[in-house]
């Protein structure tokens, strides 16, 4: 613990990963907790899959990889959103599709590329640890523009998660508020990927809001609750994997992993006794 | 909004609606006047959920026109407060009571997490009036099936509606708890036009003033012949009755 602690004063990488972990924790409470609510996991897988192509493409062209991600995963999120609202059939073929060919052209890309792109790992599988001080400012900035837009429409975001139609007699713009909300899951999704990788990312999305819906009552306290236990869970995997030397992403998923099968039992095991 | 109180406040003339080139209703004429409460009874494929779609404007009648306060539905929504079944919503939701009463406030401008506390004090003074006020911090989902059903209501009620339109409120519910649905918006029904659907006849004719049977067609009936009797034997002779006339 005290070499831990020595290193995380000694090393900017750490301080880096550490940062990157808290504000990757923020955001996934935040987009987790819709995520999880709204059922929409396999669409947010989609579009995190998909991002690959745009490191792909972004790596060709010689651009930053987060500009490719980013680009890709807004694109995705669009398309994605716009099928689910239009076609009501297929919807689920057209996710794998588009999910399935975002990593083809990535890896056609990433072959196209002359010399080998050692980053390609770290893209499927992160690599916080060489999250650098520019990438940084970048999760930075997502948070306060993730933070703000919801905190803006907050309301409205409850209103189509919970009862769509209610929302359209209303007359909200259901729509418009559903493509930005699977917008705003690809932005997070570019943040965690950073920390974690596109393969781990849905859990990491996931995981701690399905944890906190398991004893919250509200939306909000389910939002800070994943909050909290993200920021938990991710510098625990940090600590873990760096005293063992062991890859710091599978790492924290495996701990989410783990937390949300115990949570579970436990929920089930409180509930029984209370039905006694 | 213009309308005559002779005028009835909703008139179907000469509506039909297919689904991929099937008739599902077909030449329905009906009308409902102010103040009515009216029980929509049909067997299960009669249209009555394509006739909740027409009234709330998601749909468009093939054929036909459908008059709302003399407007189309679509533009009429805000007369009509809608309560759906309970059993659409996700049960794993974390919200509370109170909160789905405030929701239905919200506009395309409701910016910011918080309502106005005017929006609250009303939130709760309509679960006072449907007796759940002591329900108003629990989770929607902890709640019975009678106590979703009222929450649901009074989910409707904070917007004001002129019309009252309930998809098989009764659905799932036991009889003592149907029957205090139905004298909840017997009360209601003294400041409201109720319109609700069902395929279960029950007690539901000791309660409205008229009936419409759907079956593809409708047909709408009085139930003035079956008064001054008690309440059993409306109900059974109603039931009959109805049973005959809607081949229910």
């Amino acid at each position: 613990m005290n070499e831990l602690i020595t290193s995380i004063a000694t090393y900017t990488f750490l301080q880096n990963a550490i940062i990157a972990g808290i504000l990757a924790s923020i955001v996934c409470g935040i987009t987790g907790t819709f995520v999880v609510v709204k059922k929409i996991t396999f669409i947010s897988g989609g579009i995190a899959h998909a991002v690959l192509g745009g490191v792909g493409i972004a790596y060709y062209l010689e651009m930053p990889p987060i500009i490719g991600a980013f680009v890709f995963a807004i694109l995705s999120a669009i398309i994605i959103g716009l099928v689910k609202l239009k076609a009501n059939q297929h919807e689920n073929t057209v996710i794998s599709a588009l999910w399935a060919m975002g990593m083809a052209v990535g890896v056609i890309f990433m072959y196209l590329t002359p010399g080998y792109s050692a980053d390609l790992l770290s893209y499927l599988f992160g690599n916080i640890l060489m999250v650098s001080s520019t990438n940084l400012y970048i999760l930075a900035g997502l948070n306060v523009f993730i933070i703000l837009i919801v905190l803006i429409l907050y309301r409205q975001f409850v209103a189509i998660t919970y009862d769509e139609e209610q929302a359209r007699l209303r007359g909200l713009p259901v729509n418009f508020l559903y493509i930005l909300l699977l917008c705003i899951i690809a932005l997070t999704i570019v943040v965690l990927i950073q920390i974690v990788g596109i393969i781990l990312v849905i859990a990491l999305l996931s995981l701690p809001a399905a944890i906190a819906g398991l004893y919250t009552r509200t939306l909000h306290a389910m939002i800070f609750s994943a909050i909290g236990l993200g920021m938990v869970l991710t510098l625990s995997g940090i600590a873990i994997s760096f005293s063992a030397n062991i890859p710091t992403g599978a790492t924290i998923i495996i701990l989410c992993g783990l937390v949300y099968l115990i949570a579970i039992n436990l929920t089930r095991f409180i509930y029984k006794k209370k039905a006694l | 909004m213009k309308n005559n109180a002779a005028e009835p406040i909703i008139a179907f003339r000469g509506v039909d609606f297919s689904y991929n080139g099937e008739l599902v209703l077909e030449n329905i004429s009906i009308e409902i006047d102010r103040n009515d409460f009216v029980a929509i009874l049909g067997p299960n494929g009669a249209g009555k959920t394509t006739l909740i779609k027409l009234l709330l404007g998601f749909l468009k009648p093939g054929k036909g026109t459908i008059s709302i306060l003399g407007q189309r539905p679509a533009k009429a929504r805000k007369a009509i407060g809608y309560v759906p079944q309970y059993s659409i919503f996700d049960k794993d939701y974390p919200i509370h009571v109170i909160d789905i009463v405030k929701m239905n406030t919200l506009t395309a401008n409701s910016l910011f997490p918080s309502y106005k506390k005017e929006v609250t004090v009303k939130a709760f003074s309509l679960l006072q009036k449907l007796e759940i006020q002591n329900l108003a911090y629990r989770n929607f989902h902890e709640l019975s099936g009678g106590q979703k059903q009222r929450a649901l209501i009074a989910r409707a009620l904070i917007n004001e509606p002129e019309i009252l339109l309930l998809d098989e409120p009764t659905a799932s519910v036991d009889a003592t708890m149907e029957k205090d649905i139905y004298d909840t918006l017997k009360m209601l029904n003294e400041s409201t036009t109720i319109l609700l659907i069902t395929h279960d006849v029950g007690f539901v004719s000791a309660y409205v003033n008229k009936i419409c049977c759907l079956n593809r067609f409708a047909s709408m009936h009085s139930v003035e012949e079956l008064t001054g009797k008690s309440l059993f034997d409306i109900y059974s002779e109603s039931s009959k009755f109805l049973q005959h006339h809607c081949n229910l």
